[in-house]
């Protein structure tokens, strides 16, 4: 029920609606709830609506650390 | 896929697995909830419970909306469902939840009814369009995460004077369910399974934010972590849950950054304040009734009201006594810990509704984890 895809935006189209690409399958979802989309962001995607934008700065934030973590904890046991 | 894959990088998880391991003291019990069905669902998808050391266990929570949904919902549906004039649109999860007397939506569209699965709520209003002289009911359920696209089928069901097109509301909230978890007389009485922190709902706080959280870690002083839904996020998480009890700390804090801030989503929120009051009461299975936690159409939009419309009445039905669901809801027990997990109940025979959604934890330990458990029963 609330598991949901991050999806690219490929297309916007008119009536707040967007088709989004998902592992190359283009689906037609609702825009109504996030403004200011342009093809290329990524949202997620559940029940046929956007949720949020992803944020891209933020995603390489929690990977870096992700990265720092798991190398540390690795480390640590050598 | 872009956004998943490198969360679920194997070398990293276990390197965050020993991170776990050596900043955990070996002296003290560390229990987490994870509130939200997606967040159990992964735990046993990619085996995290296996990565933990012994003493940092997961309890697994309420939310999943399809499984606290009481069976007297199911029958109203059925009975809505089963008139000549009525189309009912579901989401596919509801189709196969037990009802009373072993009665479900799957058996009643075997039967004639026309039920119909949405992917989305724009697809009921596409229903009720080509069909005018249907009464065509959408069966709303979910927490924060599901309720702003009813709200916006709501908003354009109105719009285009849509007479035929009516809402049966099941729509519950998060914050408050968590409130009563902790406030449970039942959770301390349970004794080992003291919850230490939470890890908070991933999409359900896309919408909320995380403000609504902090009311919730002053008042009760435990932490709350949001996280994402992929193996990495929640690894992450309950290291800081880790460090947090370690530190004597309980605040709120974000890991899914990428997707949640603290205020939320302003215009998914407006969308469901423009069309939906919170009901006082609402009965969650397993909980009971929770003040304020449910969600009903304003008096402006009261006339798309299907509970009104048919004048469906709820009778109150008493869960089958052997099954544990409630228990299991409340994090008080484990799916195998119930008599008829694995036996009378299972996915294809799903007597609770813990059993029938790919959320609820008796599914998830059906699926991934029941060999070890078994092991551990039989010994």
């Amino acid at each position: 029920m609330c598991l949901s895809v991050p999806a690219e935006i490929a297309e916007i189209l008119p009536d707040d609606l967007a088709v989004v690409s998902v592992d190359g399958v283009r689906i037609e979802i609702s825009i109504a709830l996030v403004q200011n989309l342009t093809p290329g962001d990524y949202v997620l995607v559940h029940v046929g609506h956007a949720l949020a934008k992803i944020d891209p700065a933020e995603a390489e934030r929690t990977l870096k650390l992700l990265q720092e973590l798991g190398r540390a904890g690795l480390q640590a046991n050598k | 896929m872009k956004y998943v894959e490198e969360f679920r990088d194997r070398t990293i998880a276990q390197g965050l697995a020993r991170a776990i391991a050596d900043q955990s003291d070996p002296r003290e019990a560390y229990q987490f909830m994870e509130f939200c069905g997606g967040h159990t669902h992964a735990i046993f998808r990619y085996g995290l419970e296996d990565l933990l050391p012994a003493n940092v266990r997961m309890i697994h929570g309420p939310g999943c909306p399809v499984c606290v949904l009481p069976a007297s919902r199911i029958d109203m549906a059925i009975e809505l469902a089963n008139r000549p004039e009525v189309t009912l649109c579901i989401y596919g999860d509801l189709m196969r939840v037990p009802g009373s007397q072993g009665q479900s939506l799957l058996r009643a569209k075997s039967l004639g009814a026309d039920i119909r699965m949405v992917y989305s709520t724009l697809d009921a209003i596409r229903i009720a369009e080509q069909a005018p002289n249907r009464e065509v009911v959408f069966f709303a359920i979910g927490f924060e995460t599901t309720a702003p696209a009813t709200a916006v089928m709501i908003r354009i069901a109105a719009r285009k004077r849509l007479k035929g097109l009516s809402l049966f509301c099941n729509h519950v909230l998060t914050p408050p369910a968590m409130h009563s978890i902790l406030d449970s007389v039942d959770m301390r009485d349970v004794g080992p399974h003291e919850i230490g922190g939470f890890i908070g709902p991933a999409h359900v706080s896309t919408i909320i934010g995380t403000q609504p959280y902090e009311l919730l870690v002053e008042e009760f002083g435990r932490p709350i972590v949001i996280a994402g839904f992929e193996p990495l996020d929640m690894m992450q998480a309950i290291l800081m849950l880790v460090r947090q009890v370690n530190d004597g700390r309980h605040e709120v804090e974000n890991q899914y950054s990428r997707a949640v801030t603290r205020a939320g989503n302003r215009r998914a929120r407006e969308e469901v304040s423009d069309i939906f009051d919170v009901r006082d009461q609402f009965e969650w299975r397993g909980l009971g009734v929770v003040p304020n936690s449910g969600l009903m159409l304003k008096k402006a939009y009261a006339h798309f009201d299907a509970e009104a419309r048919f004048a469906m009445h709820e009778v109150r039905i008493a869960d089958n006594p052997a099954c544990d669901c409630g228990a299991i809801l409340r994090g008080a027990k484990k799916p195998v810990e119930c008599e008829l997990f694995g036996d009378a109940c299972t996915p294809r025979t799903p007597i609770g509704s813990c059993m029938v959604s790919s959320e609820g934890a008796c599914a998830a330990y059906w699926r991934y984890g029941r060999h070890r458990d078994y092991q551990v029963r039989a010994s």
